[in-house]
């Protein structure tokens, strides 16, 4: 019962926050509410007792990649009257959500909901902790990891070949 | 036995007797917490008040000066009155600013590095929440901050202050590779993130400082480059940039910011007393009659000056120095600090 | 779903609220106490008299792109510190295997470190 609150309460504040982001004209006004939703988003995995996954949520989105996104927005040059034209109308924000739910996610409602049997599978007590996530990560998911490091390497080349002129 | 255990216990019992009093005994599991939040709260208003005192009067020393000494004896009560004074100052609204950026950023300056509090132990079991990923929950926790500083910097439109934010913003995140770097060694020895874990493995091996004098080291660097404090207070370099992201703010709005750094200054130093200075341990066996968190304050203090000590004492570096410094000595040495310990761990076995 | 998992970052929660009470109560006491003497010049941007933005009232202007190239590099060595605190949580218990492992890892990253060093990403102009 609690637990359901304590969803519902998250669910709404990430959406809310969610909305905020496409609906202000003002950048750092939608990269702070996009902060808010990777807070809820966190806080909704803490829920889900996914703790590793909630602190990386902060750290690497909260704090790492919301700073890329506000230099990024320094490098765009935006005044504002470049972006008034570009402000979001009401009834596009409706039918983009209307049309997202509709092709998107009511496939998937409907071909999940008919069944109504599902199964839960019974949560370990330390699912999602530290131990669980890097004993699979370094035993059955070792050789993505270990190219994980070249897909950051190849993060490394392209920031360094858009951002430098001549190399 | 006076301990942080048993202060702990007899309070928690005495406020379990006042909730039966007035028949909330069913809400303790709630009530506790509050209790503990708000005495971390006013733990740290007062320390910080210290701590302002306490760095005017060290700057004083150093440079032969009295430092406060009207208000109150040893002018204790300086900060107290400058609070005060913060207070009721006019709230300056700058026109051209972004309303409820401009309002937020001293909010999340201020909670960002609160939050970290939480999860201190400041002796065994005196402690709000002793997480079981603490350590990682306050880096995260912490890097809350530089999301303030942007937006401060951005909404106050000011050319000073955006600058003073990016460049904040730019130093912060170039040091916080190093820091974290720098405890990833430690909990290869210890094998948890739990800072109460942490201060145990050390009761029974040696303080982290003697295995780890250069994780201490990179630490307290970054540390102390990340608090924008001197010598790599470059973005708040008032010969050049004002006050840096906080130019303006006035009145309580800066009195946050002003907070906030102090209390990543405590929060810092905390850390780095429980992971390498043994957090409650005493030095010594002899001395285990002292109470741990007495031991904790006094290692923190310590901390803290030493800190304090580098502001008034080293020249501010320069721009390329500090880029320089933090991507170019410090994460190899971290790195190669990692790998030297897990060598050594694995081949001389548990405990180096 | 247990209400003991509630109760433990319940403390956490409580006082981020308390946190975030705490200032805006007293920025609000502020602007009640406060007297408001407003005049032209002391709301306009504090930037020493010197007026030299194109557009008045706008500080905003193009920013150096290696700003840019600092958050990036940020970001990948998160990502790269992410994963070194679940493998050092376990690192005694995968000994030489997992040594190993993150020596191949970390040996793809510093490679890449060296790269930025030499084309002189590391340098702030």
């Amino acid at each position: 019962m609690l637990e359901a609150v304590v969803f519902y309460i998250l669910a709404a504040a990430l959406l809310g926050f969610g909305l905020l982001v496409i609906t202000r004209t003002n950048p750092i006004a939608s990269a702070l509410s996009m902060v808010g939703a990777f807070g809820a988003l966190a806080a909704l995995y803490a829920l889900l007792q996914a703790t590793l996954i909630a602190i990386i949520q902060i750290l690497v989105y909260a704090g790492g990649i919301m700073v890329l996104v506000i230099f990024v927005i320094m490098l765009l040059n935006l005044h504002e009257e470049d972006l008034k034209p570009m402000k979001a109308r009401a009834g596009t924000v409706l039918l983009s959500l209307l049309a997202v739910f509709g092709l998107v996610l009511g496939p998937v409602f409907l071909a999940v909901f008919p069944k109504g049997n599902w199964k839960w599978a019974a949560l370990t007590n330390d699912f999602g902790s530290i131990f669980t996530v890097g004993e699979k990560v370094f035993s059955d998911y070792l050789f993505p990891f270990e190219m994980l490091s070249l897909l950051l390497l190849a993060a490394i080349v392209g920031a360094l070949v858009l951002s430098k002129r001549k190399l | 036995m006076l301990s942080g255990e048993n202060i702990v216990k007899s309070v928690s019992d005495l406020l379990h007797q006042l909730y039966a009093m007035v028949g909330l005994s069913a809400f303790k599991g709630v009530l506790d917490p509050i209790v503990a939040a708000h005495v971390m709260f006013g733990f740290i208003s007062v320390f910080v008040m210290f701590l302002v005192w306490m760095e005017r009067k060290v700057s004083a020393h150093m440079q032969s000066r009295i430092g406060p000494n009207r208000v109150g004896i040893f002018g204790l009560l300086q900060t107290v009155a400058d609070a005060i004074k913060l207070t009721i100052k006019e709230d300056i609204k700058p026109v051209h600013r972004d309303k409820i950026p401009y309002y937020i950023a001293p909010i999340i300056a201020f909670v960002a590095t609160f939050a970290g509090m939480v999860v201190i132990p400041f002796d065994k079991g005196m402690v709000v929440q002793d997480l079981n990923i603490g350590l990682l929950y306050i880096i995260a926790i912490t890097s809350f901050t530089v999301i303030a500083i942007l937006s401060a910097g951005w909404s106050s439109n000011n050319k000073f202050a955006l600058l003073g934010g990016f460049r904040s913003a730019a130093q912060i995140v170039s040091y916080e590779v190093p820091l974290v770097l720098s405890l990833v060694p430690v909990i290869m020895m210890t094998g948890t993130l739990r800072l109460g874990g942490i201060v145990e493995y050390q009761s029974q091996n040696h303080w982290f400082v003697l295995y780890q004098f250069i994780a201490f080291f990179i630490f307290i660097t970054s540390a102390t480059a990340e608090a924008n404090r001197a010598p790599f207070d470059i973005p708040e370099a008032e010969s050049e940039l004002i006050g840096g992201f906080h130019t303006e703010y006035s009145g309580v709005k800066f009195a946050m910011f002003f907070l906030g750094e102090y209390i990543a200054v405590i929060v810092s130093s905390a850390v780095a007393v429980t992971v390498f200075l043994g957090g409650w341990l005493p030095p010594f066996a002899f001395l285990a009659f002292v109470p741990g968190f007495i031991w904790f304050m006094i290692k923190l203090l310590l901390v803290i000056y030493l800190v304090m000590a580098f502001r008034w004492t080293f020249p501010r570096l320069r721009v390329d120095q500090l880029m320089d410094f933090g991507w170019k000595v410090l994460i190899p040495v971290a790195i190669l600090n990692i790998l030297v310990t897990g060598f050594c761990v694995l081949f001389f076995g548990k405990g180096v | 779903m247990n209400f003991e998992f509630i109760e433990n970052i319940l403390p956490l929660v409580l006082a981020l609220l308390l946190a975030m009470a705490v200032p805006t109560a007293l920025i609000l006491l502020s602007a009640l106490l406060g007297p408001r003497k407003d005049n032209e010049t002391k709301l306009s941007p504090y930037e020493c008299g010197i007026q030299t933005q194109a557009i008045p009232g706008d500080a905003r202007h193009r920013f150096n792109v290696k700003f840019y190239l600092v958050a990036m590099c940020f970001l990948v060595f998160d990502v790269e510190v992410v994963f070194l605190f679940p493998w050092a949580v376990l690192f005694q218990k995968m000994a030489w295997g997992g040594f190993l492992s993150m020596l191949g890892f970390l040996g793809v990253l510093a490679f890449g470190w060296f790269y930025l060093w030499k084309r002189g990403a590391l340098e702030w102009e």
